[in-house]
């Protein structure tokens, strides 16, 4: 299994009316890699992560995962998605989100109460599961996002800007939940805008204006460019101004 | 200035929202026009049969506003049951009997007016003999139009209350969630019909109960058809919700969906006097599902019919609600790739 694909675009293409958001990508990423996407909002990002999950429907081009045709029922099983938004009930408790969204996705009894308790112990709201999520502070309301994207044990989890409006302490325990995830063989995509999150990723996409423009890990993408930093790699590539 | 600035602002945000703006201008002109037409049609003419009424009276109802026609008792009651006759009249050892179709007060009260002044000779005193066919003698506008309320109301709660909450799932990202699971549209939009069919049978069964029981309302059919009728209503109104809500940013713009969808089923189903309503527009009437439940609720508790009369009306309504949730299963389309 170690060195199958995970996910594999060719020539991937999305337009909506006559803008074309995505022009023709091509990207592979690597079992039990955190992979980032790396780039200014409205860069595509979204649109091409949303695709992945299955949400979105490419225009052309070819899009596969686990060497398996994408869209398909079986393979959405194996993917945990975390939107920018929290896509949770306000009106229900954290444990009460977390039955209804396994029971998405078939799991029942023991094996389901357990894996409830697994996912709040990983992001440490445990002590807040009886709580209305409306109560939540939006630290707590992203991991609690998180907690559902992990529910049903996805191989690949896709995770759109899961740091985004949070502060450093929290910031930094969500990387450290990723890091365990990734040491549990799980092979995860994230996207940021924010540089220095780069720099944690194993390997790195950049994207811009619908198309990639480098890949690779991020000491080896300052090399080629004899960069200092991540962000005089982008500047390197895109040529433009970064706004994050 | 800064007052200058909110004016500003305010007249900018309205012209970016093109609907808000349409709405505001738009809306109540067409719902004047909808009054104007069901009010202002021509005079519902009553329709009358006889049977033996001599030549002098039959001249004298012949002068009336009404239309008149020969037949037998038999002939009348299965008009009656057709709803295209309002009263039928004969004459039996010289007393006049008048049977009433009797369902709605305001035309029962104008058939007595006419038949009165027609029968009545200078001198002598007649009192006719009147039957109801349908109701009762002591029967209020309340009992008429009562029906059609209750439908209305479960409709019109459920419609609302659906679309926010299915607007909700759409923008708090809960869609999205779903639609990145395994979890197939038809069963999003079932478990939506159940979830909140749950408290719709509460509601309808609360609705129908203080009716009859506090309220006073005719009752005379079957309590199981009433609420077999307010539920199917409120189906049709939970799935055309939920498929509007597609159509709608934010909670504002579903409540701009009411003078659109709510108000002409008001006017077309039966709240008002139908038979007096525009011809051009009166077409308009059995297009809209609160026509069929209204229908179907006077049938039941003013006529006290029972399933076979309105099975129509309940096919009528399922269609319509099946019709919607397909669409809406459909319109799901768009949130996903498979």
């Amino acid at each position: 299994m170690d060195n199958t694909m995970v996910i594999e675009l060719t020539d991937l293409t999305k337009a909506f009316g006559s803008t074309t958001v995505i022009k023709k990508t091509s990207l592979e990423v690597q079992n039990g890699e955190i992979f980032g996407m790396l780039g200014p909002s409205g860069a595509g990002k979204t649109t091409l992560v949303k695709m992945i999950a299955g949400i979105e429907k490419p225009t052309s081009g070819e899009l596969r995962l686990f060497n398996k045709k994408m869209p398909s029922h079986r393979l959405i099983r194996q993917i945990g998605y975390m939107a920018q938004t929290d896509g949770l009930y306000h009106d229900l408790t954290g444990i009460e989100n977390l039955k209804f969204f396994s029971a998405m996705y078939g799991m029942k009894g023991k094996k389901q109460k357990e894996r409830m308790e697994e996912v709040l112990e990983l992001v440490d709201l445990t002590a807040y599961k009886q709580k209305v999520v409306r109560n939540y502070s939006g630290g707590m309301k992203r991991r609690l996002s998180l907690a559902v994207a992990l529910l049903h044990e996805p191989k690949l989890i896709l995770l759109d800007e899961p740091t985004v409006g949070i502060d450093p302490v929290l910031r930094q325990s969500i990387w450290n939940e990723l890091y365990k995830l990734k040491e549990k063989g799980m092979t995860i995509l994230v996207t940021t805008h924010v540089m220095d999150e780069a720099d944690k990723c194993d390997r790195l996409a950049m994207v811009r204006e619908g198309a990639i423009i480098a890949v690779g890990s991020p000491d080896s993408l300052k090399e080629e460019t004899k960069s200092e930093t991540i962000e005089e790699v982008f500047l390197y590539h895109g040529g433009g101004k970064y706004e994050g | 200035m800064r007052v200058k600035a909110i004016t500003v602002r305010i007249i900018k945000q309205f012209f970016h929202d093109k609907r808000t703006l349409a709405m505001m201008l738009v809306a109540p002109l067409l719902i004047l026009t909808i009054i104007s037409l069901v009010f202002n049609g021509e005079d519902s003419v009553p329709s009358i049969g006889i049977e033996q009424v001599p030549e002098p009276v039959k001249e004298l109802l012949k002068e009336q506003k009404i239309t008149v026609s020969e037949m037998d008792q038999g002939d009348a009651e299965q008009k009656f049951r057709e709803g295209s006759l309002d009263a039928w009249i004969t004459l039996e050892d010289n007393q006049p009997r008048i049977v009433l179709e009797g369902s709605d007060p305001g035309t029962n009260q104008m058939v007595l007016n006419i038949v009165q002044q027609a029968i009545q000779s200078p001198g002598q005193k007649i009192k006719p003999d009147v039957e109801y066919f349908y109701g009762t003698e002591g029967m209020t506008s309340f009992d008429n139009f009562g029906p059609v309320l209750i439908g209305f109301f479960a409709f019109f709660f459920v419609f609302l209350i659906a679309g926010v909450s299915f607007l909700r799932e759409r923008t708090g990202g809960t869609l999205e969630r779903l639609m990145g699971s395994p979890v197939k549209k038809s069963e999003i939009v079932i478990g939506y019909l159940l979830g909140f069919g749950f408290f719709t049978l509460i509601q309808s069964t609360l609705i129908v109960i203080y009716s009859i029981y506090v309220l006073d309302l005719l009752m005379i059919g079957d309590f199981i058809w009433v609420l077999a009728v307010t539920l199917l209503c409120a189906f049709t109104a939970l799935s055309l919700g939920t498929l509007l809500s597609t159509y709608a940013h934010n909670e504002l713009q579903i409540i701009q969906f009411i003078p659109i969808v709510i108000v002409p089923q008001v006017f077309f189903s039966g709240l008002f006097d139908l038979e007096a309503i525009s011809d051009w527009v009166s077409w308009i009437g059995p297009i809209t599902p609160l026509y069929y439940a209204a229908d179907a609720l006077r049938d039941v508790m003013i006529r006290g019919l029972g399933f076979e009369e309105i099975a129509i009306n309940l096919a009528v309504l399922f269609g319509f609600s099946l019709l919607f949730s397909a669409a809406n299963i459909l319109a799901l389309r768009k949130y996903r790739s498979f």
